[in-house]
């Protein structure tokens, strides 16, 4: 197959000269009235031209481009009838306080129209942490909702049909813990695992490179993920066990170019050590899941989502000729950017939400959280969510967009664009690759660096008013702005999440968790097989906390190099 | 001969959100301040220890998790402690106006929210530091 090797043919003269000569015009009328701006560009940073044509796609091919929907190489979508057949899911993210707070929140989604759930848990257990340890206090409840042992994942899903609904976890170095422990929770109410279906998030790499909650040093953190591969495929194979994220990357500052380049170089690291590992990439890559961020720049996102589903098909094609077409389909959740919502003129938010839904979908996304206008400030209130998914149900329901598959196609300007983040990826994949591949340039501080430099240059344009926030750096208002209702945690939910601990290591059987956390350990040093030693372990009742520190004995730890 | 401006800045607790701070630490730096970045995940008693080895006149706390009303204080208490009355503690992050009240009378001289201008930031840090040393900024 052909790699971009069509974009290299010759450009015909005929319609340049009719290009040069509009141009010519152009310039003489800028001449007399100059345009708003000295210089055009995305909010990445790519420059825009004042007019796209035929001549902007030398030797576009649009059987070879874009394919069909549901043919390779899917810039068109991953299926033929795309949201004619089913509308992307509504995911909404959710989680706070307790285990009983968030399966009431849960209750809520579901009993509003969302498809799927998804968990946000809080920042000790990301960390793998307990809510009993002291790095812990303050935090307990606060970003999320805090899960210690089987105890809590059982009021969290109670009464919730785990056969029927998908699960997305949010969660990376103790994913397969916490996963374990969702198994378990299932086991328990006689769900087999066949039947189970979600996502654990689980995508160390862009720890490292953004979100930077990890626990083992990267090399441990990747058998890891790989471990989860091989027992996903064979024991629950409606389970997504990684969702490569794009998301953290760019809220922590990058372009969307990086943000499509590191993601899917992450996910093609993610294939080479499983394949490495002796797995058959026809089993595992369908397991895979990615989830991208969608920012305001409406073409330059939904040229984002479009290139990516291209150059996944096309590496993975390249790179293993997979029999199996699943293996080169990119699925993906989108969510709208949390870094571009402003605490000023809070309902400002509601519209750039609906225009980034708007985007991700125009995108062909397969699953989207749409943030709330009060995410500034704390964790959402219930009406505040609401309104998040409800601006999906308009854009589903009411806008007509979702009735024929790809409108967008053919647009000479998207187009462009969807090349331009092709090449972009082409120049970041040369450079990775040249290191040895992703492990070697996070190890490196390479996509760190690179996105520092990307941050750093945005807010200069902010500061510079070259990029236009409103609300921030024009059409300020001098009042300190509306009060709006905001979520507030409260703090008996750190002391009784202790008191739930205590009493859980003082009510289970001490032998058995003995022989689980003895069984953890040898594993771990020996390098063996861990996800059947932490199932073990959730049926044994035994933390987070506690399993986590035999992982850090077993590899060390990791610590932030703060690269600025 | 007038010093640079030495800056820690810091991420306490287990919050991992760090764009700020390095953005911040950037500017602080390009203004001519010597800026010592210590990295996430720090406990407060190593955020102060780090100011005393870096003859630190100013710490700068981020925090984005709402763990601000533990975390904030603490720092704030062991400088009290370790007798570092002349070293400015300032901070940034996602913290409620109420809030931001409460933890000026724990000793955090000023908050900066989202919004806040590298500009608006840098000249802050120079002329507090400058008041502290009794000098003009």
């Amino acid at each position: 197959m052909p790699l971009n090797g069509a974009r290299s043919a010759p450009a015909k003269p005929g319609p340049n000269a009719r290009k040069n000569e509009w141009l010519a015009r152009y310039h003489a009328a800028v001449a007399k009235h100059p345009e708003r701006k000295q210089r055009f560009s995305t909010l990445s940073d790519l420059p825009i031209d004042p007019l796209y044509t035929a001549d902007d796609l030398p030797g576009f091919d649009p059987e070879q481009d874009l394919g069909l929907p549901g043919e390779f190489p899917y810039t068109r979508g991953v299926y033929p009838s795309m949201y004619r057949g089913r509308l992307w899911t509504m995911r909404q993210f959710a989680g706070f306080g307790s285990a009983e707070d968030t399966n009431a929140r849960f209750t809520y989604l579901l009993a509003h129209g969302v498809t799927g759930l998804s968990t946000a848990f809080d920042m000790p257990t990301l960390m793998g942490r307990d809510a009993d340890d002291p790095l812990s206090r303050g935090e307990v409840g606060r970003e999320g909702v805090a899960v210690s042992s089987l105890a809590d994942m059982r009021i969290l899903f109670d009464a919730i049909p785990l056969e029927a609904v998908t699960t997305s976890m949010t969660i990376n170095g103790p994913a397969s813990i916490v996963w374990a422990m969702y198994l378990a929770a299932a086991e328990e109410r006689g769900i087999p695992f066949g039947m189970l279906g979600g996502t654990i998030q689980n995508d160390c790499l862009k720890e490292y490179i953004a979100q930077r909650e990890w626990i083992v040093p990267v090399k441990p953190a990747m058998e890891l993920v790989v471990d989860s591969f091989r027992y996903g495929a064979r024991e629950v194979p409606k389970w997504n066990t990684v969702s490569i994220s794009g998301y953290h990357i760019r809220e922590a500052g990058s372009t969307a170019v990086q943000e499509l380049a590191f993601t899917l170089l992450d996910g093609l690291e993610y294939v080479k050590w499983g394949v490495d590992a002796g797995l058959d990439v026809n089993d595992f890559a369908p397991h895979l899941s990615f989830f991208f961020d969608v920012h305001n720049d409406f073409f330059e996102e939904i040229a984002k989502f479009r290139a990516a589903r291209r150059i996944w098909a096309r590496e993975m094609e390249r790179r293993y000729h997979p029999a199996n077409e699943k293996a080169l389909l990119m699925r993906t959740h989108a969510q709208t950017a949390g870094v571009s919502l402003t605490a000023q003129q809070p309902y400002n938010n509601v519209v750039r939400v609906a225009l980034q839904a708007l985007a991700a979908v125009l995108g062909g996304t397969n699953s989207l959280h749409t943030n709330s206008l009060d995410e500034t400030y704390a964790l959402p209130t219930e009406e505040a969510v609401t309104l998040a998914l409800r601006t999906q149900q308009v854009i589903a329901h009411e806008s007509g967009v979702s009735e024929t598959v790809d409108p967008l196609a053919g647009s000479y300007y998207l187009e462009h664009l969807t090349n331009e983040m092709e090449k972009g990826f082409e120049k970041y994949r040369d450079e990775i690759d040249g290191m040895g591949g992703m492990v070697a340039a996070v190890e490196r501080g390479y996509p760190q660096r690179e996105i520092v430099e990307a941050s750093f240059h945005f807010q200069q344009q902010v500061e510079e008013r070259e990029k236009v926030i409103v609300g921030i750096n024009k059409y300020v208002e001098a009042t300190a702005g509306e009060k709006i209702p905001v979520l507030a945690i409260d703090p008996e939910v750190e002391r009784k999440q202790i008191a739930r601990i205590a009493e859980t290591r003082a009510t289970r059987d001490g032998g058995r968790w003995r022989e689980a956390m003895d069984r953890l350990r040898a594993q771990a040093k020996a390098r063996g097989e861990l996800m059947p030693a932490f199932v073990e372990c959730a049926r044994a009742m035994a933390t987070v906390g506690e399993q986590v520190q035999v992982l850090k004995e077993a590899y060390g730890e990791y610590h932030d190099p703060g690269y600025f | 001969m007038k010093r640079p401006i030495r800056v820690v800045m810091a991420k306490a607790g287990l919050d991992g959100h760090d764009r700020g701070v390095k953005v911040v630490a950037r500017a602080l730096r390009d203004a001519g301040m010597e800026v010592i970045y210590t990295g996430v995940h720090q406990t407060p008693e190593q955020v102060v220890e780090t100011a005393l080895q870096e003859d630190a006149d100013a710490i700068g706390l981020s925090l984005l998790s709402g763990a601000h009303n533990y975390l904030f204080p603490r720092v704030a208490e062991l400088m009290k402690e370790r007798g570092m009355d002349d070293v400015l503690l300032f901070g940034g992050g996602i913290i409620p106006e109420d809030d931001i009240v409460a933890l000026r009378a724990h000793g955090v001289e000023r908050i900066f929210q989202p919004g806040a201008s590298l500009d608006e930031i840098t000249a802050y840090v120079r002329e507090a530091v400058a008041k502290r040393r009794g000098q003009p900024a």
